[in-house]
């Protein structure tokens, strides 16, 4: 079974209409990203159950949970929920939280043990505490004990970070890796943060105002030019999944490589062969039809096709331009060097980064 | 002195209480999480007992409980007794005279509980029922604690309503509150001094009872 969810809803507010339909993968993270208002909480509640669209349809692993004359409710979904608040039982203790839904799941439903959660999720010490002695770091990790012990078939994060600070972003985002790949269990994880987004995610929906503007891969997704209302101007660019090649002791330097393309990026602590994500923003992206001749300080020169051309705005100055390095990258140039470009779709072009903004090991499986 | 009355308006307070907790909760659940536009007429039917005179109140469920009442007749023709005049009628009136004091504190203790605590525990596979005695009771103890002291109380002091409708028999529906009334009415001081006393006393015993025991629960932040 490939298509782990297959969902579509629609549900009309006074002043805000969701209409998805959508179907993801069935493992890894996918990302729910949107600005606010777009209907990201909405969708989350509705494929958890807690909102009942009035036209939808869900099917998860097999199972219908949703169609006309069917509505499973959330008590019989096998969802874990995590929000950003953590949502623990304040009269009940961390380890009593803890069996709240491990003791409502049936003994042969149980997949995931107590022990091997709470190791995972180095709960050991805190079990007899009540939640208002825990730090924020600490309930958010109660909170999502709490949920995977239900042995959910899918777990629903509600922007679980947003809360705590950066620090305990830290402490918890490797935790989320790790029950991600011990336990297998698909997440859905809604953000606003593109920090998350690069160190988590597999797939991407972008909502906006209640409808699916885009799914695919994050490097799909960053680089496509419809989308920048939606993503922000900020962090459109090129996600890119590279591997590592060899360290450059000498200059300090690490050579990564990517569908036959080498990028230099400031030595990392990382052995060979190990996979790495990289971030470039769209207006570190220099263009020029031409191979530079001669010396140039710039590291980093990819060559690429020219794939389309984004919307002109008369009033802006700039234009996004989708480029085919092997992986879709995404550069902002300003209108006039468009016109001095000259640019034609197919054209190829000298794609100089000046920028590697930010890095992320992804673990192997 | 004749402790029959005491006993009587215990033994009232206590049904009472019993009745309106199983009834209140309901309905105060209800009204915390409905969106219904009938709200605001069932909330203003629940407070109606508290601006109504108690004769008002006690004139109509007379007329309710009697023989050819509503309520009376089928219960007259079932057990062949009347509703009127009696203790059972009693407990009726006082159900719903202290509905209010009952149904208003659980109620805002549910809404400050809110939503979330409920769609927490169902998340996690629990019943709405399960959610509730797991979840919600506990954490509604204050509301709970508030509103058996009020219905109590208020069922215990009550005077109009019981007079109409429970008609002053001896050993029977006549209670503390009339009592007292009885002794002041024949001029007997020492009696209405201790009864009044006793009442006072027990009252304010209750309460600081109740209070301790509020400020000694844990504060509850959702």
């Amino acid at each position: 079974m490939m298509d782990l969810l297959e969902a579509k809803f629609k549900m009309n507010y006074s002043r805000f209409t969701l209409d998805v339909e959508m179907s993801l993968p069935s493992k890894g993270v996918t990302v729910v990203f949107g600005p606010s208002g777009s209907g990201k909480t909405t969708l989350l509640r509705c494929l958890s159950g807690l909102e009942k669209a009035h036209l939808g349809y869900l099917k998860i692993a097999g199972h219908v949970w949703q169609d006309e004359g069917i509505f499973v409710p959330v008590q019989y979904r096998k969802i874990g929920l995590v929000f950003q608040e953590s949502r623990l039982f304040p009269h009940l203790n961390i380890q009593e939280n803890l069996l709240y839904g491990y003791q409502r799941t049936s003994p042969d439903e149980r997949n995931l043990q107590f022990d091997e959660v709470a190791q995972v999720l180095n709960l050991g010490t805190l079990l007899t505490c009540r939640p208002e002695k825990l730090s924020g770091g600490e309930r958010q990790r109660v909170a999502i004990g709490r949920a995977l012990l239900t042995s959910p078939k899918l777990l629903l994060m509600d922007e679980p970070l947003a809360s705590l600070d950066m620090q305990l972003k830290a402490e918890i985002i490797p935790f989320i890796k790790r029950i991600e790949k011990k336990f297998k269990t698909p997440i859905i994880y809604v953000t606003h943060s593109m920090n998350e987004v690069l160190q988590l995610v597999d797939t991407m929906v972008i909502l906006k105002a209640g409808k699916v503007e885009n799914i695919g891969s994050v490097e799909e997704v960053f680089s496509d030019v419809r989308l920048r209302e939606v993503v922000g101007g900020e962090q459109l660019g090129a996600v890119l999944e590279t591997r590592v090649i060899e360290h450059d002791e000498g200059f300090g330097l690490t050579k990564l490589g990517f569908m036959g393309q080498i990028l230099h990026v400031p030595r990392q602590h990382i052995p060979v062969g190990q996979s790495l994500r990289v971030h470039i923003h769209s207006k570190d992206v220099i263009l020029s039809t031409v191979q530079p001749k001669g010396v140039t300080s710039v590291l980093n020169t990819l060559s690429a096709k020219v794939k389309k051309v984004g919307e002109l705005d008369p009033e802006g100055y700039s234009v996004d331009i989708e480029l085919d390095a092997g992986r879709p990258i995404l550069a902002t140039i300003t209108r006039k060097s468009l016109t001095k470009l000259n640019l034609q779709l197919g054209q190829t072009i000298y794609a100089h980064i000046k920028a590697i903004k930010m890095m992320h090991e992804l673990e192997d499986l | 002195m004749d402790a029959e009355p005491i006993w009587i308006s215990f033994k009232l307070a206590g049904v009472t209480v019993v009745i309106l907790l199983v009834l209140g909760t309901p309905i105060a659940w209800w009204l915390a999480q409905t969106r219904s536009h009938s709200r605001v007429v069932i909330e203003a039917l629940v407070a109606l007992p508290l601006v109504l005179p108690p004769t008002v109140l006690g004139f109509y469920l007379l007329i309710l409980l009697g023989p050819n009442g509503w309520v009376g007749g089928p219960v007259q023709a079932l057990t062949g007794s009347s509703l009127s005049f009696s203790f059972s009628g009693l407990v009726f009136a006082s159900t719903i005279y202290s509905l209010p004091f009952v149904v208003q504190p659980l109620h805002s203790a549910f809404e400050s509980i809110g939503k979330v605590p409920i769609e927490t525990a169902q998340s996690l596979g629990a019943s709405r029922l399960d959610a509730f005695f797991s979840v919600i009771f506990p954490l509604a103890r204050r509301g709970y604690l508030t509103a058996i002291v009020l219905g109590f109380a208020h069922t215990l002091g009550e005077f109009g309503v019981v007079l109409m409708v429970g008609g002053n028999i001896p050993g029977k529906t006549k209670v503390i509150s009339i009592e007292i009334y009885d002794r002041v009415e024949v001029l007997e001081y020492t009696q209405a001094h201790i009864l009044s006393a006793s009442l006072l006393i027990f009252s304010f015993l209750v309460l600081v009872m109740v209070y301790s025991i509020n400020r000694k629960l844990p504060v509850q932040v959702t």
